[in-house]
């Protein structure tokens, strides 16, 4: 076992829960491709990572992960409809300016998508808030000036988004330090992690 | 007299270049047939007892096998990726055998139209055949048999170089395990098919050329050739980079009023098409940017570039430049996105650098570093007894 493995974040266990052996796996907004090393070595997965960022890329290359350098805003032109049997958006959904556009693109090339937030939702957030300032925290480790999050959510918001835009979630897990969490989700967790589909019928936007 | 030479650590130093000679006879694309051929190369670093190791470098255009290092009688002639292999390069001639080799139809001492014709003991000149990528590729094999190399670790190049390297996985998909194409294309475009006929009209219409037989007439067509590399480096540069080196700036005070060199950009065209005439041959010339137009793998497949790629079983590392006008990033994703398609392994980086298409022959601290990257995976996969 190697570091990344030994280090696997809470998300990167669910996500290879959910991910059989031999996956074809795309990874967007892989940063230095810790997850899809961790899912190669526990699920055999052929996957591929998109960053933008060329240090991130450097660091791909050498967790020998592959990875294709783009900018998930303007779309995934170079891949096929139906590509891929999971796409993951791990802890980026939230830093996205086109968030409906990345889930259809999503559910576009992928037969699931999977995503990862930190929940908007969570009591200490809530906490912040109420007390008048923005919440700064391990999920959420910037000031409002320099944060990269732009489109902040709660678990409530994402599942009505879902309904709305005719995506089935097939299966949720909600985390905070690393432990699932079972009742109150939306107040409890800080991290979400879910796991959907095109509902049946719905065409594609 | 040693020391007094330009002696770097990270340079591999004075090397000699080998010549093999190969006398089976070379069928041709174009079904000219190449009775016998030499082929002039050069390497670098040591070949291991697993014979992994090996690195095929390609050529561009006016390139050679001189890839690395500089000759004993010419210190000054340094290869022509020096900075890119080398020990403790991103290319590490300390881990891998690194290989370059003058393709066939060169000017560098590979069979080419300067070369004399065995069958007529005169240099073979306008008879010498058409050669492809596919032609290149199919005489490199024979090296690699002759080195004792069943499968390169990585066939590696540039441009015209990358090509080679895209040829050699469709052409030979058990013989080589990483495909590096930096600063490629999947066939040239309309626009620079028409760059090459402009070269080629330049060196065809001068009086000097007489139709390809100039050798006999103890001429050079060096107007034709000066025109051809001016033009050829007017696209090698980014509008940018030529704005940023040489602006408007003028050799004079004020204007002149004459044809003469006005402005800085014309002495330094002229100075490099004048460096070019003096040691490129113009027949080679020709030859190499047919070879160029030629190139279109998915031409077989109907056009497509997914199916062209279906035997490859390579890995990738695609490489393009962000102000990379003639073989632009859009072209290089057209490779990546039929290796996706076929599910290869690949990895594509697009550098952010000023410098236009020459940008892979220069030393961008992250372009080397990811290409150190790769190779140092390759090298971590070869002591593992992986090979791909």
């Amino acid at each position: 076992m190697n570091a990344a493995s030994l280090h696997a974040r809470a998300d990167f266990k669910v996500i290879a829960r959910w991910i059989p052996e031999h996956a074809r796996v795309l990874d967007l907004g892989c940063g230095d491709g810790s997850l899809l090393q961790f899912l190669a070595e526990t699920r055999g997965v052929q996957g591929y990572g998109v960053e933008i960022s060329p240090d991130n890329i450097v660091a791909c290359v050498r967790n020998g992960v592959n990875v294709i350098q783009d900018d998930l805003e303007t779309g995934l032109h170079e891949i096929e409809d139906a590509a891929f049997d999971f796409v993951i958006l791990s802890q980026t959904l939230q830093a996205m300016r086109h968030t409906e556009d990345i889930v259809d693109e999503m559910l576009r090339v992928g037969q699931q998508a999977i995503v990862t937030f930190p929940n908007f939702g969570y009591w200490r957030n809530r906490l912040a808030v109420a007390r008048g300032n923005m919440p700064v925290s391990r999920n959420l480790p910037y000031e409002w000036y320099d944060t990269p999050n732009v489109h902040l959510c709660t678990i409530d918001d994402f599942e009505r988004f879902c309904t709305k835009r005719r995506v089935r979630i097939c299966e949720r897990v909600v985390l905070s330090d690393g432990s699932e969490v079972a009742a109150l989700p939306n107040l409890l967790g800080q991290l979400a992690v879910y796991r959907f589909e095109r509902q049946l019928g719905a065409s594609p936007s | 007299m040693k020391a007094e030479l330009p002696i770097s650590p990270d340079c591999v130093g004075p090397v000699i270049p080998k010549v093999a000679h190969f006398t089976a006879p070379l069928q041709l694309r174009s079904s000219a047939i190449l009775p016998d051929y030499r082929l002039v190369y050069e390497t670098y670093g040591e070949l291991n007892a697993a014979r992994s190791n090996a690195v095929l470098v390609c050529h561009a255009l006016n390139a050679s096998h001189h890839v690395a290092g500089w000759y004993a009688d010419d210190p000054k002639d340094l290869g022509w990726w020096d900075n890119m292999v080398g020990p403790g390069k991103p290319l590490d001639t300390d881990r891998f055998f690194v290989i370059g080799i003058n393709n066939i139809g060169g000017c560098h001492g590979s069979t080419g139209p300067s070369s004399i014709d065995p069958a007529t003991g005169r240099p073979y000149g306008a008879s010498f055949p058409v050669v492809t990528v596919e032609d290149w590729v199919a005489a490199q094999v024979r090296l690699a048999d002759l080195l004792g190399i069943d499968r390169f670790c990585a066939v590696m190049g540039g441009s015209l170089g990358a090509m080679q390297a895209l040829q050699w996985t469709i052409d030979q998909p058990k013989r080589v395990a990483h495909a590096i194409v930096i600063a490629g294309a999947p066939k040239l475009s309309t626009q620079n098919i028409a760059f090459n006929e402009v070269a080629r009209q330049a060196i065809i219409s001068d009086p000097d050329f007489h139709a390809g037989d100039y050798y006999a007439h103890g001429t050079v067509p060096r107007r034709g050739l000066r025109i051809a590399r001016m033009i050829g480096h007017i696209t090698y540069l980014s509008d940018d980079a030529m704005m940023e080196r040489f602006g408007r700036v003028l050799r004079a005070d004020d204007f002149r009023f004459h044809f003469d060199v006005d402005f800085e950009v014309e002495s330094y065209l002229r100075y490099q098409g004048e460096k070019f005439a003096e040691y490129f041959d113009a027949n080679t010339y020709l030859r190499i940017t047919r070879a160029l137009d030629y190139f279109d793998p998915a031409m077989k497949h109907g056009g497509n570039l997914t199916r062209a790629f279906q035997a490859a079983e390579a890995s990738f590392l695609v490489v393009s430049f962000t102000s990379d006008w003639r073989f632009s990033p859009a072209r290089s994703r057209e490779i990546v996105k039929a290796l996706l398609d076929n599910k290869r392994n690949v990895t594509y980086a697009e550098i952010d650098a000023p410098h236009g298409h020459d940008a892979f022959l220069l030393d961008d601290a992250h372009y080397h570093e990811l290409v150190r990257a790769y190779f140092l995976r390759l090298a971590a996969d070869i002591s593992h007894g992986r090979t791909a």
